[in-house]
């Protein structure tokens, strides 16, 4: 399934960059998904995979929003459920949940965890100028998100994923 | 041509620390009496090696202290000097000098050659002391420096100018240099020098680089190099071979720079050309007309208080410029102590890369052939698969579960190493620390060659440096008292290691005093760490060492008595999963006995069910499992319940509980107790149900998450799934489950 997706990423990829990025240098690449009917990126760069949801053993006295541990070809990687990350409603977990995983640098180790989002979306060009901020100042959610950013009349939340994988409660 | 240099860095300080772990050895095992040649031999070419390393990767810093050191070798290697004990001792710290400043520059930082220079500058008062007989390279003439003269002239270094004064004693310091690092001019090259230099036409064939040299020159000289080919026996295009050197140069070096320094630079290819060094004498560089007096002249009117460094005398190696560090040296000599203790301190690299014997490699070669092999037969056999064909399934299955567990016993075997690599650092502890105690000991080592896990082997040093340091501080007593005692004089520290059913076993055996049973006993009581009344058997009292802020040193010393140490030792240990326990006997000694798994990364697990969960104790921890029995099972003050078991109680602690999962089993009655034992104490650990036992393979949960407590790590099981590893002790320290906590608990209510 996973493999599936990654094909369909790739072509989305090939339709919504209209400008040839060698000559946009300050664009980045933002894999978006929809969680509560809002569409959120992530750097595309820190996107490993994206697989479908397997039950995760639980770690004893973790945050409710850590799921649990999975094997990913050996290796033990931490699942988090993005909508109790953020507060929002929970949701029954289905044959359309997506895991997003990620591989982010946290000073010099690297770090890989998986993300439960509602659907992966589209592959969207962003010129870092077009990046805003959100004005949201010292809420709570607002230290997880680098700008926002709006494309094809829509807005999409951009995450910042060091912040968002630290772990802090 | 231009090659990055960097990426053979790593290599470099691996093999220069081996090379230093080779000088001292060697030093430590020579007989100031009867040096071994053979022994001084792989010292000198050990500092030879890294003389040429750290110059060809621009270290000039450590090449430039490394050259005295290798100055000081080579005359004793001609049998010009007799290795004394001051020698000695020079050369040690010298090996510790290196290995500082190449931790340094291995961390990137700039290296603190503040002890470099003290020692360089004893080195040369060892070299000047003494009459050398012409061992050295160094030509110049002139070195005539008395150390009185020396004083003087490091006292003018404030003054930039060149002084009058101090030419006029005829030292031919120019002045104009004084900074001590060794790049200045005397006599003889004032001006700098004419180099002709002709290689045979192999040259580049021997690893020797023409460019690296003038580079080097280049920064003698600051710059001030002018260079000249002469290409007069270059053939016709067609006669030319490329790996030929044809050329040979005329090099001017317009600066002053030592004589020694240059012929450093041409000391690798002094056997495969021609090379001509005579002084520049050119007026142009200088304006002071009595320093460019030639050499001989200067030379003629020494005005030496020191007269076995004659100016005329044509091997003194003393540069000018480090004998004004002499003065230095008198300074920096008040505080040696405190920096060895610096360089002590920086950070011990975990070297990040492992040797492997060519044998393993290619028995894990072969392995990987046979795994292909059986995975093609596989591969094919399920191309056309029918029910006819079972049998050969079963037997290509059977044949890679063979291959897997070959495959990965020699994996394992990959990351073992002989424990010699810690234990070589030992004779180098054991004779300084019996130095400063001034006690005598033996160091009896046995065993160097048993493998251990790298991991392990990393972490068990330290603890092993406390447990020999406490022996010999502690344990062995001073030369009257063994006498006194009926005793030799020279005490013995046995350090053994064997593999025993599965573990590896270190011991450490003194002869000395043994453990105060009395003292010991006297000193718990009166930290409070056991009630006043207390009955211990002699075990227990052996075992309150290891508890925290325990020490019964009459005297905090230098070295152990602060009560931080045994505990750690053994919470070392125990982070290995290993076990440590002492015997002791009056008078005959002390012995401990370390026990470790032979690696850390598979591990004897018993798997057991909580909830619809699964967990893995470690199999060592386990002491046993029963049936939990209601009659067994008291409830203490409403704060625990804790279980009979035989003749003692141990506290219960129920798994679900600690770790919040729900359970379908209420009654404790109903399900199992595994009583498992930690840090030396036990406690009944509630589950639902055992499951069986197996082999588990570590993974690190830390890695992507983060320390979770109760938890040493994870794994997967056969059907894929991630099953957790339970920390024992940890365990019981968050359940608040400790033998201790219950005292107080008991005494509270």
């Amino acid at each position: 399934m996973s493999a599936v997706e990654e094909e369909q990423i790739d072509d989305q990829d090939i339709d919504s960059s209209d400008i040839n990025p060698q000559e946009q240098v300050d664009t980045e690449q933002y894999l978006t998904f929809i969680m509560a009917d809002e569409e959120y990126g992530v750097d595309i760069l820190a996107v490993q995979e994206i697989r479908g949801w397997e039950s995760a053993t639980p770690v004893p006295n973790s945050p409710a929003h850590i799921k649990g541990v999975i094997n990913l070809r050996g290796t033990i990687v931490p699942i988090m459920d993005l909508r109790q990350r953020f507060g929002l409603p929970a949701i029954e977990y289905g044959d359309e949940t997506v895991v997003v995983v990620l591989k982010v640098k946290l000073g010099r180790a690297q770090r890989v965890m998986g993300i439960i989002v509602d659907a992966i979306s589209d592959v969207y060009d962003v010129p870092a100028e077009q990046v805003k901020s959100t004005g949201l100042g010292d809420n709570v959610n607002a230290r997880f998100i680098r700008g926002l950013v709006s494309v094809n009349k829509g807005m999409v939340i951009l995450l910042e994923l060091e912040k968002l994988l630290t772990l802090e409660d | 041509m231009s090659i990055d240099l960097s990426q053979f860095h790593q290599v470099f300080f691996e093999e220069s620390y081996e090379g230093l772990d080779t000088m001292e050895s060697g030093l430590l095992a020579m007989d100031i009496g009867q040096p071994d040649s053979e022994v001084i031999n792989d010292i000198f070419r050990a500092a030879h090696s890294i003389k040429g390393g750290s110059g060809t990767f621009g270290f000039s810093q450590v090449a430039d202290f490394t050259h005295v050191v290798e100055t000081l070798l080579d005359e004793v290697r001609s049998g010009d000097r007799a290795i004394t004990q001051t020698s000695l001792d020079l050369l040690l710290s010298s090996v510790d000098c290196i290995r500082g400043l190449l931790e340094q520059l291995q961390a990137g930082d700039d290296p603190d050659l503040s002890q470099a220079k003290s020692l360089k500058a004893e080195f040369e008062a060892v070299l000047a002391g003494q009459e050398p007989s012409g061992a050295t390279q160094s030509t110049e003439s002139d070195s005539a420096s008395s150390t009185s003269e020396s004083v003087e002239t490091a006292g003018d270094q404030s003054a930039p100018p060149p002084s009058q004064d101090n030419v006029g004693e005829g030292n031919g310091n120019e002045g104009n240099g004084n900074e001590g690092d060794g790049n200045e001019g005397d006599g003889g090259g004032s001006h700098g020098w004419k180099i002709y230099f002709c290689p045979e036409a192999e040259l580049l064939q021997s690893g020797n680089e023409p460019t690296r040299m003038f580079r080097q020159l280049s920064e003698l000289c600051d710059g001030q190099f002018f260079v000249k080919a002469v290409t007069n026996k270059l053939p016709t295009v067609s006669a030319m071979n490329p790996e030929y050197c044809y050329l040979a140069w005329h090099i001017e070096l317009r600066s002053a720079v030592d004589r020694a320094d240059v012929d450093e630079v041409f000391e690798w290819v002094v056997d495969s050309a021609e090379i001509i060094i005579e002084p520049l004498a050119l007026a142009s560089t200088s304006t002071d007309p009595i320093a460019s007096q030639p050499a001989s002249e200067t030379a003629s009117e020494p005005s030496s208080t020191q007269p076995s460094v004659q100016a005329n005398t044509p091997a003194a190696a003393i540069e000018p410029s480090k004998a004004s560090a002499n003065e230095t040296s008198e300074e920096s000599a008040k505080e040696p102590s405190k920096e060895t203790a610096k360089a002590n301190k920086s950070t011990a690299q975990e070297s990040s890369s492992i040797r492997v014997s060519i044998d393993k490699v290619d028995s894990l070669i072969n392995m990987v052939g046979e795994l292909v092999i059986t995975q093609s037969m596989l591969g094919q056999l399920g191309r056309d698969f029918d029910i006819s064909r079972v049998q050969r399934l079963q037997e290509g299955l059977a044949q890679l579960e063979h291959n897997t567990r070959e495959l990965q016993e020699s994996v394992m075997k990959i990351r073992m190493m002989p424990i010699s690599f810690v234990f070589s650092r030992f004779p180098r502890l054991v004779r300084d620390v019996s130095r400063t105690l001034s006690k005598k000991i033996e160091l009896v080592m046995a065993g160097e060659n048993t493998e251990l896990d790298k991991t392990v082997m990393e972490k068990i040093g330290d603890p092993l440096v406390h447990l020999i340091r406490n022996s010999i501080d502690h344990g062995i007593e001073k030369p009257d008292v063994r006498a006194s005692k009926g005793k030799p004089e020279t005490g013995k520290v046995h350090l053994n290691a064997y593999h025993q059913s599965g573990n590896i076993v270190i011991e450490i055996k003194d002869d000395g005093a043994g453990l105060n049973t009395e003292k010991i006993l006297q000193k718990a009581k009166q930290k409070g760490l056991v009630p006043e009344d207390a009955q211990l058997s002699k075990e227990q009292i052996f075992d309150l060492i290891f508890h925290a802020g325990f020490s019964t040193a009459d005297q905090v010393s230098d070295l152990s008595g602060r009560g931080v140490g045994m505990d750690v030792v053994r919470s070392n240990i125990a982070a290995l999963n290993g076990s440590i326990e002492v015997t002791s006997e009056t008078d005959k000694g002390t012995r401990f006995v370390i026990r470790l798994p032979l690696t850390l990364a598979i591990l004897d697990g018993q798997l057991v069910r909580v909830g619809e969960q699964i967990f893995i104790f470690p199999l060592v921890s386990i002491v046993e499992s029963i049936q939990s029995d209601d009659q067994a099972i008291n409830n203490v003050g409403g704060y625990s319940d804790v279980l009979k078991l035989r003749d003692e109680y141990v506290p219960i602690l129920q798994l679900s509980k600690a770790f919040n999962i729900p359970t379908t089993q209420k009654n404790l009655q109903d399900q199992i107790i595994c009583v498992v034992e930690a840090d030396g104490e036990k406690s009944g650990v509630v589950v639902d149900e055992l499951l069986g036992q197996q082999q588990v393979v570590i993974k690190s949960l830390e890695e992507n998450y983060r320390k979770v407590e109760g938890i040493s790590g994870a794994t997967i099981l056969g059907d894929g799934t991630v099953a957790l590893i339970i920390d024992i002790s940890g365990l019981a320290k968050m359940s608040g489950v400790s033998l201790k906590h219950l005292d107080s608990a008991h005494k509270a209510a």
